[in-house]
């Protein structure tokens, strides 16, 4: 198992006009693209999505293999959604083998599902490859501020995140730790049935949590130690900068967003 | 005479135990004075009541009896909180588990961050801590990829960022090898001598005192033994009794005298024993 090269959000760093841009402008721009694909219908306003997210991977100089690649893991769910319409659709049908058939609505609507999905996925993943988890941790919480009144943790939220992010990978470590310990006192972990295997577990998961709440102690009287009282009165080492570019992407979004939507 | 900057009068410390069973006492009328600018040394060897004693300091414990005061403020005195974990830095054992960012810079700028200060200062005092100890190059690395003595170090600037005027470290050389704890050491005597912070240091580590102007010896929650670090190793066998190890130039020199050679027995460094054996070196 080798969790040390596990990236987290992989981000990809880079200096491009879209890494430049303020983590709020971006967040702004995907919950539009989202609205988007689910108000247009037609093969036309998905092309021009689709021409809009790869001009925006390729001012973000992005490698266009890594950013196809991260549909990966979510092709099951693609093909699941895909079939199920094409097979499952009824209307004229066009093609029939024994059970299966295929009707003319089906590959229509397969198609636009399966399109809607791939731009989603790709549009998405753009906001994560482009923006480092600090960023869009600041973002988070300089957007939710606001509702703070409403009852939104703003700044717990983002604490939680940071914290969350600073100790994925610490506690990876400490899984594989225990693993190689439990291992080398004959612990079983490959082989037997799904119950067998999640029972082999308990060893693994039991010490691990000890460990996370003990962490979580010494951590809480650290930052206590160092001042932390909550997010009142505190200020930010990096602030976030809405700058002439975030104003000019964000009139672009917005304007492309209401003519694609409402012509499309 | 000068105001000391930390003030321990008859401080008793109690924990709390549930289901009733009594609580474990783990200090017993403790009378401390700590002056600015001291490095003062703290020894004894587990459940001696050293980190309680540490944790009284920046208010995280109260005194069951007794007082603290830290640059006159008490620390029992909820209002004053804020203002003595300012004055008074905390540094403990695990660097893992005190550190909150995913980079260094971020985790250096979280005291200050708390404190309230404008961000192009805090910008100004994160380069200056980690400069402070050595730390600069790495300002950008997440911390799970430095070693344990750059993460204590990371831990240390996180605190000098905050200006404090002392600096408690609960033994954070414990959990470190050999050249970590060296670095570790070397940055907590350059921040003593060159910024002028007041070092309270507890550890078991018996070769980490030689520099201190001062060495605290606990045991079962009472202060037992005080001085310079050569009156302290010179108490022998009283610090053997408390289960405590000089360190082992000291015991040579001590065995030694034992069998007749003239020797002093407060030797604390090589190069001591060997102006004394050699003297015309």
């Amino acid at each position: 198992m080798r969790f040390r090269n596990l990236t987290i959000g992989q981000h990809i760093p880079g200096n491009s006009v879209v890494h430049r841009l303020d983590p709020r402008t971006k967040i702004l721009g995907t919950t539009l693209l989202i609205v988007l694909l689910f108000a247009v219908n037609g093969f036309i306003g998905y092309g021009l999505v689709a021409l809009a997210i790869a001009g925006v991977i390729h001012l973000a100089k992005l490698p266009w293999r890594y950013v196809i690649r991260g549909l990966r893991p979510l092709l099951v769910i693609l093909l699941l959604t895909v079939g199920l319409n094409v097979f499952l659709t009824e209307g004229e049908v066009i093609f029939r083998l024994w059970f299966l058939t295929i009707t003319r609505e089906g590959l229509a609507r397969g198609g636009m599902m399966g399109t809607r999905l791939v731009l989603l996925i790709v549009g998405t993943s753009l906001l994560t490859l482009t923006t480092s988890p600090i960023q869009l941790t600041d973002g988070i919480e300089s957007l939710l501020n606001p509702f703070r009144r409403l009852g939104v943790p703003a700044h717990e939220l983002a604490m939680m995140m940071t914290i969350a992010l600073r100790f994925i990978p610490t506690l990876l470590e400490e899984t594989e730790k225990i693993m190689k310990a439990q291992m080398a006192r004959g612990a079983d972990f490959q082989s037997g049935g799904l119950m067998q295997r999640a029972k082999s577990l308990i060893p693994l998961l039991v010490p691990l949590f000890v460990s996370a709440f003990r962490r979580a102690d010494e951590l809480a009287i650290a930052m206590e130690a160092r001042g932390y009282r909550g997010g009142q009165g505190r200020t930010k080492f990096r602030e976030l900068r809405f700058g002439r570019i975030d104003a000019v992407a964000i009139a672009l979004l917005v304007t492309f967003t209401v003519v694609v939507g409402v012509f499309f | 005479m000068k105001q000391p900057l930390v003030r321990f009068t008859n401080v008793s410390f109690t924990y709390a135990r549930a289901q009733g069973r009594g609580g474990w006492q783990a200090l017993r009328d403790v009378n401390l004075e700590v002056f600015e600018h001291e490095f003062v040394a703290v020894l004894g060897r587990n459940g001696s009541g050293k980190s309680t004693l540490a944790k009284h300091v920046n208010a995280l414990l109260t005194p069951t009896s007794g007082q603290v005061l830290v640059a006159g403020l008490d620390t029992s005195v909820p209002e004053n909180v804020w203002e003595i974990r300012q004055k008074v830095g905390m540094v403990f054992q695990n660097p893992d588990n005190q550190l909150v960012a995913t980079t260094v810079e971020e985790d250096v700028a979280f005291g200050p961050e708390n404190l309230g200060i404008p961000p192009a200062e805090i910008q100004r005092r994160v380069t200056e801590a980690l400069e402070a100890v050595g730390m600069l190059q790495y300002r950008l690395h997440p911390p799970h990829r430095l070693s344990g003595g750059q993460k204590q170090r990371v831990a240390i600037a996180g605190i000098v960022s905050m200006r404090p005027k002392c600096i408690v470290l609960d033994e954070p050389t414990a959990m470190l090898d050999p050249a970590g704890r060296r670095e570790v050491m070397e940055t907590i005597h350059r921040l003593n001598k060159e910024e002028g912070i007041t070092v309270l240091h507890i550890t078991h580590h018996m070769d980490e005192v030689i520099g201190a102007d001062r060495v605290l010896v606990m045991d079962q929650g009472r202060i037992v033994l005080e001085g310079t670090p050569r009156e302290v190793f010179s108490q022998g066998e009283l610090l053997r009794e408390l289960h405590l190890d000089v360190p082992q130039i000291t015991d040579l020199a001590q065995r030694l005298a034992s069998r007749g050679v003239s020797i002093p027995s407060g030797i604390l460094t090589v190069n001591e024993m060997v102006m004394h054996l050699c003297p015309s070196d």
